[in-house]
């Protein structure tokens, strides 16, 4: 490659001028650009207190909720009394009534407590010894606090009367004065299938199939399909039935809203496109009521129809069917602003009257487009649905919230997530294949 | 419908028409079973609707229009006095007409009205958040384009990054980053924002595909590395399509910061469901005029400069994306 000679590269640049002195402002922009949005930032941080906030976050939740989304803990109580140490469960443990799991060994008044391989808790009496990957920290129990012996490891902390030794994912034990508290804890969902009030509870997979087919009624009143069902739909920890008529409402306020819009916005794209109502007041009053419609917010509309219809998918439906009714007869009416005339003369030609025309000229070039849009947004709203539920218009949305603010409910919300998720992912793909089959693989 | 097939037809006529025929009736056929589907989906979904609603349409329709009721104020002048927090003169020491209240004080007397200042700040979530989209979904787009990357395993953990992103539910990221923080502008930000990084890194490395390779091969003949390939062959020429796209973004932004905040983000949305729940005629009317005039407005300013980067293409599919 030949390098380029000095009267050659003057030679360029007196030629294009433009390229290698461009006036000052436009040698700059990008500099004035980068400049305004740092400065923006900054505004927003100082409007937000974006910094403040940060820092007071309480982050080291964030692990804790993170953990809470697939796994769950089992809480017991070792209490030692002069007489005898006993073990117990909260009233509505995940282990049921009368819990007997294997982590927890007794043996008169020495209770032991396994948290895996290498980690355990040893209580014996006033003394408590627990073991985390070969190192081992005693603690005494006095009247006026626990008193670890020794140097602190770093997994033990002590706070006034009260040690605390922590086994990563597998749990915690609080060391307090007359008591231990156990948190221990599983990956999983407890109790998903049946909660622990069920018969069915706590039985393998094979066990329930022969209780259903073979065995004897539980309930003299119904069979036992029918009980498992019933147990099944009513778990009083993960409400499946609750969960899923509210995943239903969601699903069907998309549907409807989408569907109702389309058909309503239709007949009425006709009137606002230039060219085929040359009316001009006519278009110009649909175009304006389109906007309107599309303007004022979804969230708007829904507050306002929670309060006409009560909280519940039809508040939803029509949220979604006057928004979409806009934004649809937006699209649509430009669609027929572009479609391509030689039909519509064609069909005139031959003396259709113009209904006809419209129907034998304009729908067949629009209808697939037209059904490819809809799909589109009903796609969408399938995804919008869910948000506007939480202000009350029906649907999971609410339900979501309502377990997040807890705080306590997170394995609920991670549910109600991969629910949410999977529906978005079934029709996000059918919209797409029938999409595909509508307008030709190239389109979307 | 079915015609009689005419004897004037010479056999293959006969056997042409007899074919058309049968195609038309097995249409019709379909269209007839595809239309009652529907029907049944549609009568089943309505029903279902009314059976779940806390109130049945027939007994709610004549209530169809309350809302309405709920935005005429006493007089026409309240309205103005609510948008701009000056006194009204039925002030009876209730919420209801207490606009004063709300006043942000900049400095001495001079005060910002209450729901310009929360319709700032629903407005700043939606644009910071859709520049915090625009830098990460730009920085993550190149890994997922096809012409681009060549590893296939790169290319596949952008991408379904960038879906996992786009596919969670905002009201989840919000209500998360809720807890963690508390209520507030912040978590709706963390929602809008993730939520955009996905968004806009799909259709942002779909323009990159589709991008012209030319200028990218001339860079690649002279040395040019991976970097500078990216910087001076594809940016410059997808750069406006990304503004475009930002844009669009932008719209749809304001309305879901504003959704939001109505379940607890902050900003105008909160207003806007307190003053509806509270019977605040006034106020309601105040808060939906201003979003009105908002929303409009940002959509204008937003197609006017679209229509300036890239032309009518912008235009291409309605208004919204998700």
């Amino acid at each position: 490659m030949n390098a380029l000679s000095s009267a050659a590269i003057t030679d360029f640049e007196t030629r294009h001028p433009a390229v290698f002195n461009p006036p000052v402002w436009k040698r700059f922009m990008p500099l004035l650009i980068g400049a305004g949005i740092v400065l923006y930032v900054v505004y927003c941080w100082w409007f937000f207190s974006i910094g403040a906030v940060l820092s007071s976050g309480q982050w080291q939740r964030a692990e804790l909720y993170a953990r809470d989304w697939v796994s769950y803990a089992v809480r017991t109580t070792v209490r030692m009394s002069p007489t005898a140490t006993t073990v117990t469960y909260p009233r509505f443990s995940e282990l049921g009534d009368n819990p007997k799991p294997d982590w927890v060994v007794q043996n008169g008044n020495n209770v032991a407590i396994s948290f895996g391989a290498g980690k355990s808790l040893d209580i014996n009496d006033s003394r408590v010894i627990a073991t985390r990957n070969g190192e081992s920290l005693t603690v005494l129990i006095a009247a006026d606090g626990a008193k670890p012996q020794g140097a602190l490891p770093e997994w033990a902390t002590l706070k006034e009367d009260q040690v605390t030794v922590t086994f990563g994912f597998a749990g915690q034990a609080d060391i307090i004065p007359e008591r231990v508290v156990v948190s221990r804890r599983f990956p999983g969902w407890a109790n998903f299938v049946f909660d622990t009030n069920s018969p069915f509870w706590n039985k393998s997979f094979g066990e329930v199939a022969s209780m259903i087919t073979s065995g004897e009624r539980i309930k003299p009143e119904m069979s036992n399909a029918a009980l498992a069902f019933d147990n099944i739909w009513y778990n009083s920890s993960w409400q499946h039935g609750d969960v899923w008529t509210k995943l239903m409402q969601t699903i069907v306020m998309a549907f409807m809203g989408t569907l109702l819009a389309s058909l309503v916005s239709f007949p009425l794209a006709f009137i606002a496109a230039r060219n085929i109502m040359p009316n001009f007041f006519a278009n110009q009053i649909t175009k304006r009521f389109f906007d309107f419609l599309r303007s004022v917010d979804m969230l708007i509309w829904a507050l306002f129809f929670t309060r006409a219809f009560g909280p519940g998918p039809l508040a939803g439906i029509s949220a979604i069917f006057f928004t979409d009714t806009g934004t649809l007869g937006k699209v649509y009416s430009e669609t027929l602003e572009n479609i391509d005339d030689k039909q519509r003369e064609g069909v005139k030609s031959v003396g259709a009257s113009p209904l006809n025309v419209q129907r034998y000229g304009v729908v067949p070039q629009v209808l697939p487009v037209f059904a490819s849009q809809a799909l589109y947004f009903w796609e969408s709203n399938t995804r919008s649905a869910t948000i506007i539920g939480a202000v009350g218009a029906g649907g999971i949305g609410l339900k979501l919230w309502e377990a997040m603010r807890t705080n306590t409910n997170w394995h609920n919300v991670a549910y109600m997530v991969v629910l949410i998720l999977a529906v978005i992912f079934i029709f996000d793909n059918i919209s797409n294949a029938l999409r595909s089959r509508l307008m030709g693989r190239q389109q979307h | 419908m079915s015609r009689a097939i005419s004897a004037e037809l010479s056999a293959d006529g006969i056997q042409i028409e007899r074919h058309w025929q049968e195609l038309a009736a097995r249409r019709r056929a379909y269209s007839w079973l595809i239309s009652i589907c529907l029907l049944v989906a549609v009568a089943g979904s309505l029903w279902f609707a009314n059976e779940s609603n806390a109130g049945k349409f027939f007994d709610r329709l004549p209530h169809f229009f309350d809302f309405a009721g709920d935005l005429i104020p006493r007089d026409g002048w309240e309205v103005w006095r609510a948008m701009f927090d000056l006194p009204s003169p039925y002030f009876d020491g209730s919420m209801k007409y207490d606009y004063p209240e709300g006043r942000v004080y900049l400095f001495g007397g001079f005060y910002f009205p209450e729901y310009f200042y929360k319709m700032l700040e629903t407005l700043n979530i939606a644009i910071l958040s859709t520049l915090v989209g625009f830098i990460f979904g730009f920085l993550l787009c190149f890994l997922a384009a096809k012409n681009l990357v060549k590893s296939k395993l790169i290319r596949f953990a952008a991408r379904r990054y960038m879906e996992i992103l786009r596919a969670f539910p905002e009201i989840v990221i919000a209500g998360f980053f809720a807890a963690i923080l508390s209520l507030g502008p912040i978590p709706a930000m963390f929602a809008v924002g993730i939520h955009t990084i996905g968004a806009l890194g799909k259709l942002f490395f779909e323009v990159v595909e589709n991008a012209d390779m030319k200028a990218d091969e001339g860079l690649r003949a002279v040395g040019a590395n991976w970097f500078e390939r990216v910087g001076f062959g594809i940016v410059p020429q997808v750069m406006p399509n990304f503004m475009s796209y930002a844009l669009l973004r932008l719209e749809i932004n304001v309305r879901a910061s504003t959704i939001i905040g109505a379940v607890g983000g902050g900003g105008i949305g909160e207003e806007l469901r307190l003053s509806i729940g509270r019977g605040h005629q006034a106020k309601t009317l105040a808060i939906v005029l201003l979003l009105l005039v908002t929303i409009i407005a940002v959509d204008q300013f937003s197609a006017w400069l679209r229509r300036r980067l890239v032309g009518n293409q912008a235009f291409a599919f309605g208004g919204k994306q998700s």
